[in-house]
């Protein structure tokens, strides 16, 4: 692993110990970002504002009137020695609904077509496989998941949409992703999960956190319709959806 | 009993919007901070309506923003190069920028527009604004914090409740406010740097780039040299911070605001550094700019000096002469502007 620190101004630094998208450099990026809060938590880091992990980089914001760049770099160095040799989080498993019917899967066809796959097919290769969350982005709340299983592996598509609904379930390269929010995009709309993925409200507003584990499991147009009208109500808790909990359909058997 | 005192927005004008520090900590889950475009500004304008340098205050953009007071008395400062209206039951004079004003219920202040850059920023006195994730700033993008928490924007119609002020004491005013910047924004070459031609960066930092009318609070757009990547113009998305210079394929920079994403795939250049985004969220569409180059420890530096300034235009506020004569005004208002506005038909100066 060949570490990179850059620098990104006057008031962050970006600890890059790579390029590409893998689980090893993930486990070296979660393992610095855990190092790190457990110093600042403790106040041993005054100055560092926050992190911001990604697939393959840690950036550390800081504030350059109380801090400065050589002293954040000198308590990081020995914890960046340390993570590369980080093993991978240990993250909480989901299990998402995910509806692949009708107005909810806009692109499916598409995308079954294009492979030369049936539909069905298609759904069965995304809800077959367990997703990493790499990181969260773009927009809040918004989990890049990976990897795809080889034969969905597509580019984005050539026209952007301007308007992706919110709940849209998208597949492009090798990643797949959930839209919390209406926005514009490129990837490939395969369905609609109902599980509302960020709320202001929560102590933890994002329910999905980098290292977690997302499973997709299909479920009919009317029980995602149910799903969502649950999901505006008081008492609607969406931890229900952790792997060791039962999903709606098995409470209904 | 008291009725209660509001604000009431006529109107927001092109754009207008709570803000206040901003909201620090989510970056993670993809929150970005928003908050002021211009902090030096809205500390003063704090400062000099009394109130903490961090309260929650109206970011106004390109002018247009007109309100008025209901059921009490408010004060209101505005600070940038702005021309302010108060109109009243005597008619309608204009107020210098740089100073509050303690308007009567029923009584209207307006930003009639900018002399120069696009921001003003409104300080009102008893505006108490429930924090959202730990802040007031307005995100739209994903309805966050805001005069109601739901991440709206200021609208027509709205009306903020103001709480009851006790002994505001007497309107201030900043004599020496902050000229005119022309210096070139200071860049730090990085993070992706290495992602482009040797001669972009000198392309970059070479000659005039132009403001777009794609400038915002998420970001702005600059035409100009195009900048040459030296291989591919996609990345595997890393962290974005508020400065990043992103350059998609086609070598045309985008600078990144408050409200801009927090990943993104695309090479940055270099990173704006903090003291000069204010400056440069400022600049008009069509207007142009030049970039100049320091280290990280330089920008840190200029960090330092920009705060040592900022304080001191705030120990410089001082309470406005007790007999009520605006000399500031006078002079801004009839001399300066007065030759422009006398084109205006709708400004009518009392004086």
């Amino acid at each position: 692993m060949s570490v990179r620190i850059l620098d990104a101004g006057d008031a962050a630094l970006t600890i890059e110990f790579g390029s590409v998208i893998d689980p090893a450099l993930l486990a070296a990026v979660n393992a610095l970002d855990a190092a790190i809060l457990r110093l600042q938590s403790a106040g041993d880091l005054p100055g560092v504002i926050e992190t911001m992990p990604t697939f393959r980089s840690l950036t550390v914001f800081f504030d350059p009137l109380a801090t400065d760049r050589d002293t954040v770099l000198g308590v990081l160095q020995p914890l960046i020695a340390a993570a590369e040799h980080g093993s991978p989080a240990d993250g909480r498993h989901w299990r998402l609904p995910v509806c692949y019917e009708g107005e909810a899967a806009p692109d499916l066809a598409e995308v079954a077509g294009t492979i030369g796959i049936g539909e069905d097919e298609v759904v069965a290769l995304h809800s077959g496989t367990e997703y990493l969350v790499y990181m969260l982005g773009f927009l809040p709340g918004f989990p890049f998941m990976g990897d795809l299983p080889e034969r969905l592996r597509l580019p984005r598509r050539a026209q952007p949409r301007v308007r992706v609904p919110a709940g849209s379930v998208a597949i492009a390269t090798g990643l797949t992703a959930i839209y919390p929010w209406e926005s514009p995009g490129g990837w490939h709309l395969l369905g609609r999960c109902p599980v509302p993925l960020f709320d202001a409200r929560r102590a933890s507003p994002s329910l999905l956190a980098a290292g977690d584990r997302v499973r997709f499991v299909p479920v009919s147009t009317a029980e995602c319709r149910a799903i969502e009208a649950a999901a505006c109500t008081a008492d609607f808790d969406p931890m229900q959806w952790l792997d060791s909990a039962p999903t709606p359909a098995e409470n209904a058997a | 009993m008291s009725t209660q005192t509001e604000l009431e927005i006529v109107t927001p004008g092109a754009f207008a919007s709570i803000q206040d520090e901003g909201r620090r900590g989510f970056r993670r889950i993809g929150v970005p901070w928003a908050g002021a475009l211009d902090r030096r500004l809205m500390r003063i304008a704090n400062a000099l309506a009394g109130r903490p340098e961090d309260a929650p205050v109206i970011e106004c953009f390109d002018g247009g923003l007109h309100v008025v007071a209901h059921g009490g008395a408010v004060k209101l400062a505005v600070a940038g190069d702005a021309v302010v209206e108060v109109d009243g039951p005597e008619g309608r004079r204009q107020l210098a920028p740089w100073r509050s004003v303690t308007i009567a219920a029923g009584e209207a202040l307006r930003i009639r527009k900018m002399g120069s850059g696009r921001i003003a920023m409104v300080a009102v006195a008893g505006l108490e604004v429930a924090p959202v994730m730990g802040s007031a700033s307005t995100y739209v993008r994903a309805g966050l914090g805001g005069a109601d928490g739901s991440g709206r924007a200021l609208a027509a119609g709205m009306r903020l409740a103001l709480a009851e002020a006790d002994a505001w004491g007497s309107d201030r005013v900043l004599t020496q406010p902050p000229e005119p910047d022309p210096r070139p924004i200071r860049l730090v070459p990085g993070p992706q740097a290495d992602h482009f031609s040797a001669a972009a960066l000198e392309a970059l930092v070479g000659g005039d780039y132009r403001v777009t009318a794609e400038a915002d609070r998420m970001g702005v757009r600059l035409e100009g040299a195009k900048l040459e990547h030296s291989g591919a113009a996609d990345i595997v998305s890393d962290a974005t911070v508020p400065g990043s210079i992103q350059v998609p394929g086609a070598g045309q920079p985008i600078v990144l605001l408050a409200d801009a994403q927090t990943a993104g795939g695309y090479p940055k250049i270099a990173t704006v550094i903090g003291a000069d985004l204010g400056r440069l969220a400022a600049l008009r569409p069509g207007q142009t700019l030049r970039f100049a180059t320091v280290t990280a420890a330089e920008g840190a530096q200029l960090a330092r000096a920009e705060e040592a300034e900022t304080r001191a235009l705030i120990t410089a506020i001082r309470p406005l002469p007790a007999d009520g004569i605006d000399l500031l005004a006078l002079y801004t208002g009839n001399l300066v502007d007065g030759v422009v506005h006398a084109l205006d038909t709708e400004f009518r100066p009392l004086y």
